[in-house]
């Protein structure tokens, strides 16, 4: 499903050459719920980046349900992310001055459904993640743990494949990150593939499988061996 | 979507009203500004007789003095003598032609106790109302027998109707002029050619003469004339020896229906000019010409050159105030570069957030083109203000409606188009670098 062989990323400024990715290769089965683990600074989120196109690889290839990515135009690469994947971002990125089923309805909008199709799958959305009831609110009327339901909501409304989490408990407390991860293992056991960002290993271990980010590149097993190694190292 | 980025637009904009606020101001007071010269030039450059551009011509002839032309670098006077229009008139030669000056004359109104007025009199031929479309209230222009005969008739304007008759119906009734009785054969509607295409010598923006009388009769009573007097040579004493003269005071006018029957004008006039010549006038070589109300408004400069200057200045403060729009929308837009990313990890495309910024400027456009307006009618009082001594300026600052939705269409072009590098700008963020920072 995700495939991406020897993919490099590279920042440059004038002075400046950062390897972000060094031919990092990984491949996720769908249905899959992946975590990925590593130091700061270790290429984490440029991956996670560049699995949701945000950003351009410098070298390798990146294949998706066997399509090459970097042949997709802008909005060929947005119609992609706006159908087959969702994100959930550390800070939710909900938009203050939408209320919730409009912060809902952001990405239904671009995948061009009719009000009756976008209506039911948003309140289909926030039934999923306990949220019908608020569904006039503004953002800065919930919790932290709700505006992260919320996103979630948002990421799943168009029946995405594949959602990328960046740290999605990173701003709650442990009751709430318990309660947004039971959520994500309850998607994920629904037929959604997941790839999620993390520096907690009892979060990473909550997923099926687990693989580590170091100096740009990935190895897959326990995160714990790898900490312990980077840490003894 | 258009609904959409609509209602995102308002959003927006209520979420920055100082901002907006901002914007829309800066836009109206670049419009204001801009629109009020150029609602001025509209006007001074208008012409009103524009649907007879290819029928109607004035005409000149060249009898000025042989070692110094009219006007360089080899034009003809503007205007032409009494022996000339009365010539070329009588010939008929034209479909319609009207030869017509400007004149005084002191009124007595009906009224014993009212007191005696001047008033400015058009001296002209019956087919003067017909040739420039003056529209009538009551009855209707003299007839051609009435030139012939020196009958003593007016046509008048509905302001002096007014004042005389109480705009009753007065066709029938009589006006003393100079101790003179004049039958009023018509009663004119409102007419106001702006410029006064049929006579530019004096001010082009001054209002039509109130009272219309044959031209027979103004010469029979030995009018003079109050318009522009130009003599090449020394006239002798006396009217007779001025209507002999080679002294030009007449504008002549002439309808010819197609090419044709002008290139045939021409030679007619080339041909009575060569009989004159033989005659031992019109020294100068042949230099007869017949000029459409639009190539004699361009002639007569009716635009005054310090128009031109102010419309530059006007449009260079449109640009600054448009600069600082660029500069208030670069502003709020970066500030909403994690709106932008945002959206663009959700599914928008570049194009899609390009026209939901676009359509937001266009909003704000709008709103800048409306208080526009309002900047434009105060601008508009500010120079009726300034130039009040001054009968006509009321006709120069008069807003019409396509003035009223150029000013609307020039503040959306310029909301737009100071929109296109702030919105560029922010669709070109990578969404990945503003997303990580949160």
């Amino acid at each position: 499903m995700l495939n991406m062989k020897k993919v490099s990323k590279t920042y440059r400024t004038d002075t400046v050459e950062t390897h972000a990715l060094r031919e990092f290769s990984l491949t996720v089965d769908e249905g899959e719920f992946v975590s990925v683990t590593g130091p700061s600074g270790s290429g984490k989120t440029t991956f996670l980046n560049i699995a949701g196109m945000l950003e351009e690889l410098t070298s390798g290839s990146y294949e998706l349900d066997g399509r090459d990515i970097s042949k997709l135009n802008d909005k060929e690469r947005s119609a992609v992310r706006n159908q087959k994947i969702g994100f959930i971002f550390q800070s939710f990125n909900l938009i203050p001055e939408l209320d919730i089923f409009d912060n809902v309805d952001v990405p239904l909008r671009y995948r061009g459904f009719n009000a009756a199709e976008r209506k039911r799958r948003i309140e289909k959305c926030l039934e999923m993640v306990g949220l019908t009831s608020r569904m006039k609110h503004h953002p800065a009327q919930l919790s932290g743990g709700q505006q992260q339901r919320v996103a979630i909501a948002r990421a799943l409304a168009g029946e995405p494949r594949f959602l990328l989490a960046d740290e999605p408990t990173g701003n709650l407390d442990t009751h709430m990150a318990e309660s947004v991860l039971d959520l994500l293992t309850e998607i994920n056991e629904s037929g959604t593939t997941i790839i999620m960002v993390t520096h907690e290993l009892t979060l990473a271990d909550r997923a099926k499988r687990n693989i580590f980010v170091r100096d740009g590149q990935v190895s897959d097993g326990p995160p714990e061996v790898h900490f312990a190694a980077a840490a003894s190292a | 979507m258009f609904r959409y980025y609509l209602k995102l637009s308002m959003l927006s904009i209520r979420a920055n009203p100082a901002l907006s606020a901002l914007m829309v101001a800066a836009i109206a007071i670049g419009i204001g500004a801009c629109m009020s010269i150029v609602t001025v030039r509209h006007v001074m450059s208008d012409n009103p007789l524009a649907h007879k551009n290819d029928v109607l011509y004035h005409v000149r002839l060249d009898n000025w003095n042989p070692d110094d032309p009219y006007d360089e670098p080899n034009e003809p006077p503007e205007q032409v003598t009494y022996l000339d229009s009365t010539a070329l008139h009588q010939a008929g030669r034209a479909y319609r032609q009207t030869i017509s000056f400007k004149s005084e004359r002191v009124v007595q109104p009906e009224d014993e106790d009212a007191k005696p007025f001047i008033e400015e009199i058009r001296a002209t031929t019956a087919d003067f109302f017909t040739m420039f479309d003056v529209p009538f209230e009551y009855g209707s222009a003299w007839d051609a027998a009435a030139d012939q005969t020196e009958e003593r008739v007016v046509v008048l304007s509905s302001e002096i109707n007014q004042r005389l008759f109480g705009s009753e119906d007065s066709v029938g009734r009589t006006v003393a002029m100079n101790k003179e009785l004049y039958r009023v054969v018509g009663v004119l509607a409102e007419w106001m050619p702006v410029p006064k295409v049929y006579d530019l010598n004096n001010n082009p923006y001054e209002k039509p003469e109130n009272i219309y009388t044959p031209f027979s009769i103004a010469v029979a009573g030995e009018w003079g004339s109050s318009g522009n007097n130009s003599c090449w040579k020394p006239t002798g004493g006396g009217y007779e020896a001025y209507l002999a003269s080679e002294c030009i005071w007449i504008q002549m006018w002439v309808e010819l229906k197609s090419a044709s029957e002008k290139g045939a004008y021409l030679q007619f006039l080339d041909d009575y000019v060569d009989e004159q010549k033989k005659l031992g006038r019109f020294p100068r070589e042949l230099n007869n010409r017949l000029d459409t109300p639009a190539e004699w408004l361009v002639y007569q400069e009716v635009v005054d050159d310090m128009v031109g200057v102010l419309l530059s200045l006007s449009v260079l403060f449109l640009v600054v105030c448009l600069l600082n729009t660029i500069g208030l929308l670069l502003a709020k837009v970066m500030r909403r570069t994690n709106d932008i990313s945002l959206r663009r990890a959700l599914g928008a495309s570049k194009s899609a957030l390009f026209a939901q910024y676009i359509t937001e400027a266009g909003i704000i456009g709008i709103a800048g083109g409306l208080a526009g307006i309002g900047m434009t009618w105060l601008g508009l009082r500010g120079i009726e203000n300034a130039f009040s001594g001054y009968d006509f300026i009321s006709y120069l600052v008069s807003m019409d409606w396509t003035m009223v939705l150029a000013a609307v269409a020039l503040a959306i072009v310029s909301a737009l188009a100071a929109a296109l590098y702030p919105t560029w700008r922010a669709c070109s963020v990578s969404p990945a670098s503003t997303l990580r920072i949160q």
